[in-house]
């Protein structure tokens, strides 16, 4: 064996490629994933291991990630890709566990109107059945897992980041909230706005903790307290300057407190999750070079949504402009983002070849894609 | 067959303008409904064809390792070549086709597809797909329409060389994996042009080609064969590969000449598609320019479908597990129009693609023309046009069409005499 220690990268090379010869025009992994479709090397994958209801629309899915799952920081998302009535869908969801000790990761989903996604998760998920993944990602975390003052600032769905962050620090047993010697270092404010009252596990978990001593829950409800004035943040947590703040929600209110927390030098973390939507614009053809496919849009239509439409291999995450799962690059044209209507142009020789997030631009005139 | 332009008695004449869009419309619609109801278990489908094929190939060139014990060999060529077949058409050419993109599945798409064929996807896609879907049985417009190698049609003007077809086209069904790589590249064409006047990706797309052979090759007689060694089951590896090998390419020709060539198929002019063809115009065009083979489920799965060449044709993108419920719908829509659904069993259709190549391979009129009593004679006309210049073969072409001619008017006033 000392002579396989000496060079067994090369050695190990030409044995696959010896492999590969005898399974062409299939790679033997293609054989293998017959078999073992979660080993380490494979495409990163899990099998569904157990769907926990949580209420009539929300359920746990817990996932038994493949051997290269590299695992991951609460707050952070992961891309799921999932087959749903036969095609394949992709969606950013947050990990609402911290690193468990069974190695499972876990997603929450609440089943949303029309939602194709969630609704197959929630309510028809096979157990058993395999997903495909992504590495989780994300720079939505803890700044500093010792402990701190933070505050949280969510709105609707907004809140899983940060379930998954409290259920790390503060779990939940059966006879109720844990407290852990090492989250005796944080200091939590969340405050929580939706529109009413709504029957929301996450509602009734962040109450679970405030009632524990654990967090300081401020629950806003639009049609109670009326819209949370971002200038008023300072009534309710008095120490605000003290805290580092983490958001997660829509851009209306991520914009409000951008600029509050600029004006007011406090430190600001935030995550976007719901995507506002502009007026379209012109519209224009696609041209995507190595698929030599051509599409003539409107400037209403995701490029993602075109293209798939059409029958195209597209790459897709979250389809809300969050987790950069659709990017491809753009060789010329002009695309109009459909949150804020932002125009991103690319020429070629001048702006070089640009990187496009195609599930929230939509074509502003003729656009030319390497892909 | 003749062009359908050019036929006494034109099978589409009856049909009207407002009739043939109406046509169009309804097998839009049969499309549509289909598009809207593909789900999980069209996709489970797929996978699961994919996955019995892999277990297959698995499992016959495992039991290939022991080929020198000739149960062993039988079971393994057979596994193997029902493998080999299951790879190119139901799995293959259907995913080349598009047919299972709507799934999203990068394995599982047309831009992604490698298929075991010398005959690269990509070269594939565009001489098949592409060209051939297109312009189906457009005379000097599809090339499948005889490969360019062969005279399947009247109106193909006849050569010397067209005499030897029929032995042209068993040996194109025996190594057919590389007629379809020459044909798209257009090999005899391009080689024959001076090398400034070739596509200027001629040489890449010959390497390629080059690449394919090379691997297939060292796949099924080097590799598999050095692994059975240790039983001594070399050779016997080596002669199960060359037959799996041989029986795909036999029974995928087979198949394919079932599609275009058997005698009712109908072919078209240039000129359909100079006064801008319809969405109608065209699907009469799939309709009377591809046939089909009628049998089990079995039989359909192993062609993959292309049993189905008319639905294939109308509608090439859908999956096709499909094929065999739109059929129902399209073959309502035939006799509605009163257009001849050209179907019949795997061995009469066959034989009937066979009878029309060993037809033309005669001079028009020349088969028609020869009975018992006069066949010295008529293979000493053959002789001449076969040896002789132009000119002879002109002159003797216009005899053999007089005496056509006048042997179609005995036979019409015979008939006419019965009748009364």
């Amino acid at each position: 064996m000392t002579s396989t220690m000496d060079r067994p990268g090369r050695l190990r090379d030409r044995a696959i490629r010896l492999v590969e010869a005898a399974t062409t025009p299939l790679l033997p992994a293609d054989y293998l994933d017959l078999f073992a479709p979660l080993r380490s090397g494979a495409e990163l994958r899990g099998r569904i291991v157990g769907v926990e209801p949580e209420t009539a629309d929300a359920a746990t899915i817990l996932i038994k990630p493949g051997a290269d799952w590299a695992g991951h920081q609460p707050g952070q998302y992961t891309r799921i890709g999932i087959d749903v009535d036969g095609v394949r869908q992709w969606r950013a969801y947050s990990l609402t566990h911290g690193p468990r000790n069974d190695g499972l990761i876990s997603i929450t989903v609440k089943a949303v109107p029309d939602g194709v996604v969630s609704h197959h998760l929630v309510h028809h998920c096979p157990v058993g059945s395999i997903v495909h993944l992504e590495q989780a990602a994300g720079e939505f975390v803890l700044p500093d897992p010792n402990g701190g003052k933070f505050l949280m600032v969510t709105a609707g769905s907004g809140v899983t980041p940060v379930i998954g962050m409290l259920r790390n620090l503060f779990p939940v047993a059966d006879s109720g909230a844990v407290h852990l010697e090492r989250s005796k270092g944080f200091d939590i404010v969340v405050v929580h706005v939706a529109p009413s009252e709504p029957d929301s596990i996450f509602l009734r978990d962040l109450k679970a903790l405030d009632a524990a001593g654990l967090i300081q829950l401020v629950a806003r409800y639009d049609d109670v307290h009326g819209v949370l004035d971002v200038n008023a943040l300072g009534e309710l947590v008095p120490d605000l300057h003290a805290r580092t703040t983490l958001a997660c929600g829509p851009a209306g209110l991520l914009d409000a407190l951008t600029e509050h927390h600029e004006r007011a030098g406090v430190p600001l973390v935030i995550e976007q999750f719901r995507t506002s939507r502009v007026e379209p614009g012109e519209g224009g053809t696609l041209h995507f070079a190595k698929s030599e496919k051509e599409l003539v849009v409107d400037g209403a239509t995701p490029i993602l949504d075109a293209a798939e439409e059409a029958g195209m291999l597209m790459r897709s995450g979250c389809r809300m402009g969050l987790c950069m799962g659709c990017l491809i690059p753009m060789t010329e044209g002009t695309v109009r983002d459909l949150r804020n209507g932002e125009l991103t142009t690319a020429i070629p020789g001048e702006s070089g070849t640009v990187k496009v997030q195609t599930c929230i631009k939509a074509a502003a005139g003729p656009c030319h894609f390497d892909h | 067959m003749t062009t359908i332009q050019k036929k006494a008695n034109n099978p589409i004449a009856h049909l009207s303008k407002e009739q043939i869009a109406e046509l169009g419309r309804e097998l839009d619609a049969i499309r549509q409904e289909i598009v809207d109801s593909r789900g999980a278990d069209d996709a489970a489908y797929i996978r699961k064809v994919i996955k019995t094929q892999r277990y297959l190939e698995m499992g016959s060139r495992g039991v290939l390792l022991f080929s020198i014990f000739p149960p062993a060999w039988v079971l393994g060529t057979v596994g193997l070549s029902v493998s080999k077949i299951l790879e190119n058409m139901e799995i293959g050419h259907n995913i080349l086709h598009g047919q299972w993109d709507w799934m999203r599945d990068p394995k599982i798409h047309s831009s992604t597809w490698e298929w075991d064929n010398v005959t690269p996807s990509d070269a594939w896609k565009h001489s098949h797909n592409e060209v051939h879907h297109t312009y189906t049985n457009i005379v000097g417009k599809d090339n499948d329409l005889g490969y360019g190698i062969m005279r399947v049609d009247e109106d193909q003007k006849w050569y010397p060389m067209y005499i030897a077809q029929p032995a042209w086209n068993f040996i194109n069904a025996c190594f057919f994996q590389y007629g379809i790589a020459a044909y798209d590249l257009e090999l005899g064409k391009n080689l024959s042009r001076p090398k400034e006047k070739r596509p200027a990706d001629f040489d890449d797309q010959v390497k390629k080609v080059l690449v394919k052979i090379r691997k297939h090759m060292t796949r099924d007689y080097v590799i598999h064969p050095v692994l059975s060694i240790p039983t001594g089951s070399f050779v016997p590896t080596i002669a199960a590969n060359l037959v799996a090998n041989w029986a795909r390419n036999m029974w995928s020709h087979s198949v394919i000449m079932c599609g275009h060539f058997p005698e009712g198929v109908e072919t078209f002019e240039r000129e359909m598609l100079d006064e801008d063809e319809t969405r109608g115009d065209w699907y009469i065009r799939q309709m009377l320019g591809s046939a089909n083979i009628s049998g089990s489920k079995l039989m359909h799965i192993m062609t993959g479908n292309l049993s189905h060449q008319i639905e294939h044709h109308l509608f090439p993108d859908l999956p096709s597990n499909r094929y065999a419920e739109a059929a129902v719908k399209v073959k309502a829509v035939f006799d509605k129009y009163e257009l001849n659904y050209l179907e019949r069993p795997l061995v009469p259709q066959i034989y009937s693609a066979w009878h029309k190549v060993v037809r033309l391979s005669f001079p028009n009129g020349w088969l028609e023309t020869t009975t018992v009593k006069n066949l010295p004679k008529q293979v000493g006309v053959l002789a001449k046009m076969v040896t002789g210049g132009r000119k002879t073969r002109r002159a003797l072409q216009r005899q053999l069409d007089d005496q056509a001619r006048r042997r179609a008017v005995k036979v019409e006033k015979a008939e006419v005499v019965e009748a009364a």
